[in-house]
């Protein structure tokens, strides 16, 4: 009777001993293998000794194969495990390798961005606050900062004012979709693409016989009967042709989020402001600005943002020379052209603290929803 | 009536108004963009001696014939020529006839010899090639003419083996956040652990974070395992670098799911990993899409990343064309050519998939 009880129960000792191991030899191999297959799969690229097309296209596959293999077999291995155990651990096969990756690449980085910024450039050496005092007070910082000054004032100022004006005109035309379609066209390109597109605007050649200015700005000052200008050389006005540049590039960014925001004010409001007789700019003034508030906020916000982090654009146009220079530029300069990385972590944590205001900003907002 | 007729002529003159002012800003927006893209398929000759603009169809001199003034006509004084009376001094700087011809004196007085040239319609039959894009994206050396005509020798950029570079950073680096993201979202808005609230408040204060921070201690990490130039690297970086948005927008989509569909499946006994992939991935397609457009835009046009963790082991297009305007900053025929490869695929997403796009946009405001 025990006997048959032990067997309805469940399989025989043996057979128990069998299956386990089974599933202990696979719960260990399978693992194994998988990280054999995409070990291999590394040494073969890093090795980059095939044709570069067999090369791209096993990069592609091992990159994504890779990462989906990964979750396919750890969660395959927690499906083994008893339920009480699997349900506290499955959790982090979903959350766990995001985690990891934010910890390593953001969480961590920017503790030990802060412990760098007090070493000298060998980071073995504390030197207490040297690297602030010279990201405070010396004069190529203090260009840096004037200049990303002017980048966040005027940058932000004609994307925002622009995309408003574009949303609002727009907004009354027939032909809506392809004046948006076409502001917004720059926000595909990138800010090198876009660097050599103005660099060519503002390209000069010199005066003498039989030289044609190729440059349309030049050819333009000439026409009206001015003078070829170095345009990208001439501080402090070169810092505003680049600018122009951003205003490029992210005024159709400003536009879309603001036109939606647009669209959503209530036909009514608008129509009962006109009966009562206010004039297109009054109800734009009163009614349309105060009800878009919010979004215009986050699109200032988040331009500004950009504006701080600015790079491509200088370092592709001028290299920051001539009076150009913006602080993301510097904070390359010094890791990498100077080799001062001290120095360019404390670059790097004053950006980081001038973006501390949005962040609280953001946290609170989050708080506020609970959607926890 | 007549207040009608006025209310429509006033609207009529408000939508001229509008659509005038949009058109000219439209312009002001294209013409930049113009100009490269014309210029790429000008010959390096042409695009030296003249502005882009003059491909278009304008009127200009174009020389008809000349005249050679006889040894016996004194020029030091006034004299009469083609039926008018003129000087050396004023054909010097070009005399134009009643039927439109235009006389010029070629050279010092001694060459005796006067232009003839016509304003015509030219820009027509422009002179167009190919060669630019030809010469930008081998690796092998070019050959090219300057303005002087004088045969110029080069090496090429190779900006083909950049674009598959960047197809091959891209493509992984879009996909990888992507899926990394979702397992993540799905796991803060459906089950429950410890540290849930915790672990989310900080993606969202990670949202803001310049990535400068973090430039410095990664590149002393990949220093360490040998990893700077792999496309691993790179991948990873911007997956790092990409994930807070990326989480952030597929929660809130995830998360607004109906929960009564998962439930049932719950209760069906489906597990978590199968009710992630057979339900929840199918339904976020429009989220995924929308972030996948935007982080594969933001990776393709990326410079600082890609300079910082390939450097110049397997150049991507964006280094690869900046290395052109260091190299040959004057080169207009290959910059204007290089700028084009590096542009149309983006260009081609963004327009087949705009609306997309624009939905991503929306919904993440600030990314670091």
């Amino acid at each position: 009777m025990a006997g048959y009880q032990t067997s309805r129960d469940g399989p025989s000792p043996f057979i128990w001993l069998v299956n386990g191991l089974g599933r202990l030899l696979a719960a260990v191999f399978v693992p194994i293998v998988t990280f054999l297959v995409l070990w291999q799969g590394f040494i073969f690229l890093r090795d980059n000794k095939a044709p570069q097309i067999v090369m791209v296209t096993v990069a592609i596959l091992w990159g994504v194969g890779g990462v989906a293999l990964l979750y396919l077999v750890s969660n395959w291995l927690v499906e083994k495990l008893p339920d009480a155990m699997r349900r506290a651990i499955q959790p982090f096969i979903f959350v766990g390798p995001a985690l990891a990756i934010l910890a390593w690449y953001l969480a961590i980085p920017t503790l030990r961005t802060l412990v760098l910024s007090f070493q000298d450039e060998t980071s073995r050496v504390f030197v207490g606050l040297d690297n602030y005092v010279f990201a405070f007070t010396d004069r190529i910082m203090l260009e840096a900062f004037r200049n990303n000054l002017l980048w966040m004032i005027f940058g932000t100022g004609f994307s925002v004012g622009l995309g408003l004006l574009i949303a609002v005109l727009a907004d009354r035309s027939r032909f809506e979709n392809v004046y948006k379609a076409i502001i917004f066209m720059p926000m595909a390109i990138s800010f090198v693409g876009a660097g050599v597109i103005w660099k060519f605007m503002y390209t000069y050649k010199g005066e003498g016989i039989g030289i044609n200015e190729i440059g349309l700005i030049n050819a333009i000052v000439l026409a009206l009967g001015g003078k070829s200008q170095p345009w990208l050389s001439l501080p402090p006005w070169n810092n505003f042709f680049l600018i122009v540049i951003m205003v490029w590039l992210q005024t159709g960014y400003a536009m879309v989020i603001l036109s939606s925001a647009i669209k959503g004010i209530p036909a009514e409001l608008l129509e009962a402001a006109r009966v009562d007789g206010a004039s297109e700019v009054k109800a734009f003034f009163r009614i349309t600005i105060p009800y878009i508030q919010g979004t215009l906020l986050t699109v200032i916000t988040t331009i500004i943002i950009f504006s701080l982090k600015l790079f491509d654009i200088v370092r592709v146009m001028t290299g920051g020379n001539n009076g150009t220079n913006v602080i993301a530029n510097e904070f390359y300069l010094q890791r990498f052209t100077y080799g001062h990385t001290g120095r360019a972590s404390a670059i790097a944590i004053v950006l980081l603290l001038a973006v501390v205001p949005v962040m609280i900003y953001n946290l609170r907002q989050f708080r506020e929803r609970r959607t926890f | 009536m007549a207040t009608q007729g006025s209310l429509k002529r006033q609207q009529r003159l408000g939508s001229l108004f509008v659509n005038g002012v949009l058109i000219l800003i439209c312009i002001l927006w294209l013409v930049p963009a113009l100009g490269v893209f014309i210029t790429s398929f000008r010959q390096s000759e042409d695009i030296f001696g003249s502005g882009w603009w003059t491909v278009l169809p304008h009127k200009e001199d174009v020389e008809t014939g000349e005249i050679m003034v006889a040894e016996s006509i004194d020029v030091t004084g006034p004299f009469e020529i083609e039926g008018i009376t003129t000087t050396f001094e004023e054909l010097r700087t070009g005399v134009t006839l009643e039927d439109g011809r235009k006389l010029t004196w070629y050279g010092n007085r001694r060459t005796r010899r006067i232009i003839i040239s016509e304003k015509e319609w030219v820009g027509f039959g422009a002179n167009l090639t190919l060669d630019n894009y030809k010469n930008v994206l081998t690796g092998q050396e070019i050959r090219f003419k300057d303005a002087s005509g004088q045969e110029i020798m080069r090496k090429g950029n190779d900006l083909s083996s950049a674009f598959l570079n960047s197809l091959a950073v891209a493509v992984p680096a879009t996909i990888i956040p992507i899926l990394i993201a979702a397992f993540c979202a799905y796991g803060f808005a459906w089950l429950s652990f410890p540290g849930r609230k915790f672990f989310f408040t900080v993606v969202v204060a990670l949202l803001v974070v310049p990535l400068q921070i973090a430039l410095v201690p990664i590149l002393q990490d990949y220093t360490k395992l040998n990893l700077n130039g792999t496309f691993l690297a790179i991948w990873l970086a911007h997956t790092g670098f990409g994930l807070p948005l990326a989480i952030y927008l597929l929660f809130n989509y995830i998360s607004g799911l109906p929960r009564e569909t998962l439930e049932a499946a719950f209760i069906d006994g489906a597990s978590n990993f199968t009710i992630f992939t057979k339900l929840i991935l199918p339904l976020s397609v429009p989220a995924l899409a929308s972030f996948a457009i935007f982080q594969f835009l933001w990776v393709w046009n990326d410079y600082l990343v890609a300079l910082v963790f390939l450097g110049d082991k397997n150049r991507v297009v964006t280094s690869a064309l900046a290395a052109i305007v260091g190299e040959k900053g004057q080169d207009w025929h290959l910059l204007t050519a290089g700028a084009f490869v590096s542009m149309i695929l983006p260009l081609t997403v963004f327009f087949a998939l705009q609306r997309f796009f624009v939905r991503g946009l929306m919904a993440g405001s600030v990314k670091g």
